[in-house]
Order: structure tokens, then C-alpha cells, then sequence
């Protein structure tokens, strides 16, 4: 399975990308193959503020809808339209164009706390 | 948890397990979309042996069984079935069957596997005199075969000619083994066959479909895309969109039911049913996009309350029971109870999906169905084609 090693993760199966003063989210390559079938994406806002930990977006498969967390706090920039016509992106390209949003972080200190791919390989390992 | 006769076949396939009702069965193999696509363009394979098989044989078995279904059992001859609905005395539905007619006093009674037991109880309680009931599961498999193509890989298979066979017929099966039958039946709204098998004859049937039936495309189908493929073609699932506190009516089932048989259990209260409507009834609904209602998403519509003085305005109507993203429409679909006035085909209604309103319409079942087939839900034992036809092919 693909973990980035320059990307940063949560124990909820978000990665997360540093592009210029924003942040990139998606899901793992773990999370999308649990969930199989992406059939639709629910994005936040453009310009919300959103906490680190809360629950921003949504992921449906075809048997239920999962809730996607806020890696770090701050303001969504910019969201991936594609998603609402091709959701299936997710399950293609997860790391690529599967993206989900960006956000501007108000607390970059957050995104050090993040985990390493070396972390969350063991996490995602133990979980097997 | 309780494994089918090809639990190892699952497991070699690497399909992803899933507890269904105390079964350990497989989810999906490689994904519920591709396996959904494969029977609707090909030919899936599908082990659905943790449904229970019933067998109620003897002089009072057609009177046993007539008194406790709402179908009119003496109009279903040898080798035909028919799918119809165990009631009790309030109307509600106990389970919902497909009983097969293999002889002129053998009928094979199809459960859903959570009611095994429930039904079979029900049966032997209410069984006439000269009447044997018996759960023969064990040691048994159930196969399901569906798709446009599979008539021609299973005459291959059990080197038998099956094409002739018409909807809702069945026949035996010489040489694979005792009890063994063949009937043009399923739950997907595909053509297809379901074979019913003591266990060692079905796994050779499932390991020659996968390699006779390779060159088709054909896969192996988990629970998952058997739900979505089920739903697509209008079909409820018992204990979700139907249960013992709803009536036939109230599924929109009615046409399942011979309101002028002389008797049934529950008759009373579906004749009056029958005459004074229903309150709710079950429909489908479809989304032009976005998320997917699930079970217990509120239903809304802009109608005034029923009681007077009530005003108008988004008030709920009722809730879905089952949901999913149809494949073949390309849109979420559902199915749900709302009050009756909100039930006709083309009512704008709204569906709460995570505190947000969406749009949905009331749409006529089934949601899809293969062009040039009338309706395979429906087929009925008034059908006309039988054994005969099936062995001429």
C-alpha cells in the first residue's frame, strides 16, 4: 500500500500536504480501499473556519456515509469540485486528484503534531 | 458464526466478511460496483445457502400452506412457483417466500434466513392432518445465477438445457444429486436461475461456473451488490422495508394477494384493508444527485397537516427504509413509508440526509429493469411457459 513519506497523517486516515501557505486534505490509500465504491463527497464551505479534530466533509460508499475530520484548525480555501461529479477520484487517485480541500491553518504548530508515514504505517498495520 | 458449504471458496476469493444475521458471509469480493455491472451486463455467481429451504410435503400440504400465504396456491401447477407472503392475523407480513411447486403434493418453501426458524414454527403450528414439514437446510446450498447471460453457460454447466425454462418455473435436476432443482428465479431484477443442492453437487455447479463461465466475465457476488442490485429492481428486503406490523397493502404488495380465496390467516383484516385504504404505503424515491438517503432519513413534503387547523409548509411524511446509489440510473435511490396522499408517482418530496433538505421524487417501481422484459419482479404463475417448454429446448 502507497504512504507518502513527505505527507503527514491523522489516526482518523487523513493525509495532509503543505502546498505553499496551505494545506492539502484527502484520505489514505487505507481509508479508500475500506470504503471501496465512493459514490458521493460532501465538501465544506470555501472561507469556513473549521477546528482541528471536527468533522468537516463527508465520504459515502455505496453501504454508508463516513464523516472526514479537519487535520488542522483553520480556513478552507479552496475545496476539489471535481469530486461532485467524479466522486469515484477518491477510490482512483487518493493522494492525486482524489484530494478533498484545502485549508489556510490558523495554528501551524498543529501540523507538526501530525503523524509521519512511518507512524501511521504501524498504525494501519496494528489495525490489521 | 455459521459458514455455508463454500465459506473456503470465499475466503480463497479474498472477499471481504461480513456477519449476516449469525452467517459469515462475503460482503463483496473486489468491489460492490463492479460485482453490480457484472450481473446487470454479464453473469455473477451468488452463495446465498444461509437462506433456509422448507420442505411441506403430503395430501394436506397445498390446504396447509393456502390457509397461511395470501397467494392462491391452487393456481400454481407442478414445476411453477410463485413469490408471495406468510401473514398473520392482524395482516402483517411474517416473512415474505417463493414457494415452488416441485410436485402435485411437494412444494420447496424458500425463507429469508433471519426467519428460518420463525417460519418453519409457523408452518409446523398451523400444518393440516396428512402434512410433513421439515427444514431441510442442512447439508443444502442455495446458488444463485444472474444475468443476461447466464441461460447458455449453465446448459454448459450441468450439461442440461435450461433456456426454455420460463419465469417462475422450475424442474429437478437428475444427476446432481437427490432434491435437486433448477427454477428461473432471484432477487436482482436480472434474468437469472437459483439451483437448490445437497452441498457436494453445488460446489461443483460454483467451480464449473467460475471456470466455464471466465470468458463471460462472470464474478463471484457478495451480500453487497446483491442489496444494491435487489433494491434497484424495486425488491424489499424483509425485516427493513417490511415487517410483522405491515400489511401486503401497506408494501404495495397487494397484487401478491387473492383477496376472494376462501380463506387465509389475516384475510379479515386485508379485506377491510383492501376497501378502506391504507394510511402509508411503501414507495420509491429518487434524488437527481447528491448524497444517498439511508434507512431512517425523514421524509417531507409541502402538504398541509391532516388534522384541521394544521399549516402548510415542509412537514415529515414519512421515512425511508432502504437507500443506495443506483448504478444504472446514475442517482440515489430509495425506498420508504410515506401517508398514503404523498404516495403517487411524480410527488415532489424532500429528504433530510444530515439535517440538510434534498430534493426527491416519488418514482413507479421498479426503479430499473432489462429493456424488453416486461417485469421480472412480478412474473407470476399465470405464466404460460412450463416443463414441457424447458425440456423441448
Amino acid at each position: 500500500m502507497v504512504i507518502p513519506k513527505d505527507f503527514r497523517y491523522t489516526k482518523t486516515h487523513e493525509w495532509t500536504k503543505q502546498e505553499g501557505a496551505d494545506v492539502l486534505v484527502g484520505i489514505t490509500a487505507h481509508a479508500q480501499e475500506e470504503l471501496r465504491d465512493v459514490v458521493y463527497v460532501e465538501l465544506p464551505a470555501v472561507g469556513k473556519t473549521v477546528k482541528q479534530g471536527e468533522p468537516v466533509a463527508v465520504v459515502e460508499s455505496v453501504k454508508a456515509a463516513f464523516d472526514i475530520y479537519a487535520p488542522l484548525s483553520g480556513t478552507v480555501a479552496r475545496v476539489n469540485e471535481s469530486l461532485s461529479k467524479s466522486p469515484q477520484l477518491v477510490n482512483q487517485d487518493c493522494y492525486g486528484t482524489g484530494w478533498f480541500f484545502a485549508i489556510t491553518p490558523s495554528q501551524p504548530s498543529e501540523l507538526s503534531a501530525l503523524m509521519s508515514s512511518d507512524d501511521y504505517t504501524k498504525l494501519i498495520t496494528g489495525e490489521r | 458464526m455459521q459458514h455455508t458449504a463454500f465459506h473456503a471458496e470465499h475466503l480463497r476469493l479474498g472477499a471481504k466478511m461480513t456477519d449476516f444475521h449469525g452467517w459469515d458471509m462475503p460482503l463483496y469480493y473486489t468491489s460492490i460496483l463492479d460485482e453490480h455491472t457484472s450481473v446487470r451486463t454479464a453473469a455473477g455467481i451468488f452463495d446465498i445457502s444461509h437462506m433456509g429451504q422448507a420442505w411441506v410435503s403430503g395430501p394436506g400440504s397445498l390446504e396447509t400452506l393456502n390457509e397461511l400465504i395470501v397467494s392462491d396456491l391452487t393456481q400454481v401447477g407442478e414445476g411453477r412457483a410463485c413469490y408471495t407472503l406468510l401473514t398473520n392475523a392482524r395482516g402483517g407480513i411474517v416473512d415474505d417466500i417463493i414457494v415452488y411447486r416441485v410436485g402435485k403434493q411437494e412444494f420447496l418453501v424458500i425463507v429469508n434466513c433471519a426467519n428460518r426458524q420463525k417460519d418453519v414454527a409457523w408452518i409446523i403450528e398451523h400444518q393440516r392432518p396428512g402434512t410433513q414439514v421439515r427444514d431441510i437446510s442442512a447439508g443444502r446450498s442455495i446458488l444463485a445465477i444472474q444475468g443476461p447471460q447466464v441461460a447458455s453457460l449453465l446448459e454448459q454447466v450441468l450439461e442440461t438445457p435450461v433456456s426454455g425454462l420460463g419465469r417462475f418455473s422450475a424442474m429437478s435436476l437428475s444427476g446432481w444429486g437427490s432434491r435437486a432443482w433448477i427454477a428461473r428465479t432471484g432477487y436482482t431484477g436480472s434474468d437469472g436461475f437459483e439451483l437448490f443442492l445437497e452441498d457436494a453437487p453445488a460446489l461443483r455447479v460454483w467451480k464449473r461456473c467460475l471456470e466455464f463461465g471466465a470468458p463471460l466475465d462472470l464474478k463471484a457476488i457478495g451480500l453487497g451488490a446483491r442489496d444494491t442490485l435487489r433494491l434497484e429492481a424495486g425488491l424489499r428486503l424483509y425485516g427493513t422495508d417490511m415487517d410483522d406490523a405491515t400489511t401486503p397493502y401497506e408494501a404495495d404488495l397487494g397484487w401478491t394477494v387473492a383477496i376472494n380465496k376462501p380463506s387465509f390467516i389475516g384475510k379479515d383484516v386485508l379485506v377491510s384493508q383492501k376497501t378502506a385504504g391504507v394510511t402509508k404505503r411503501l414507495v420509491g424515491i429518487e434524488l437527481p444527485e447528491g448524497p444517498v438517503p439511508r434507512t431512517g432519513c425523514a421524509l417531507m413534503a409541502d402538504l398541509p397537516a391532516q388534522s384541521s387547523g394544521g399549516q402548510a409548509g415542509g412537514r415529515q411524511v414519512g421515512s425511508v427504509t432502504s437507500g443506495t446509489f443506483s448504478l444504472m440510473l446514475n442517482k440515489p435511490i430509495g425506498l420508504g413509508y410515506v401517508e398514503t396522499r404523498a404516495a403517487s408517482p411524480g410527488t415532489a418530496l424532500q429528504v433530510m440526509i444530515r439535517s440538510k433538505a434534498y430534493p426527491a421524487t416519488v418514482v413507479k417501481l421498479p426503479f430499473w429493469r432489462p429493456q424488453g422484459v416486461p417485469n421480472l419482479g412480478r412474473a407470476q404463475a399465470q405464466s404460460s411457459i412450463d416443463l414441457t417448454a424447458a425440456k423441448r429446448a
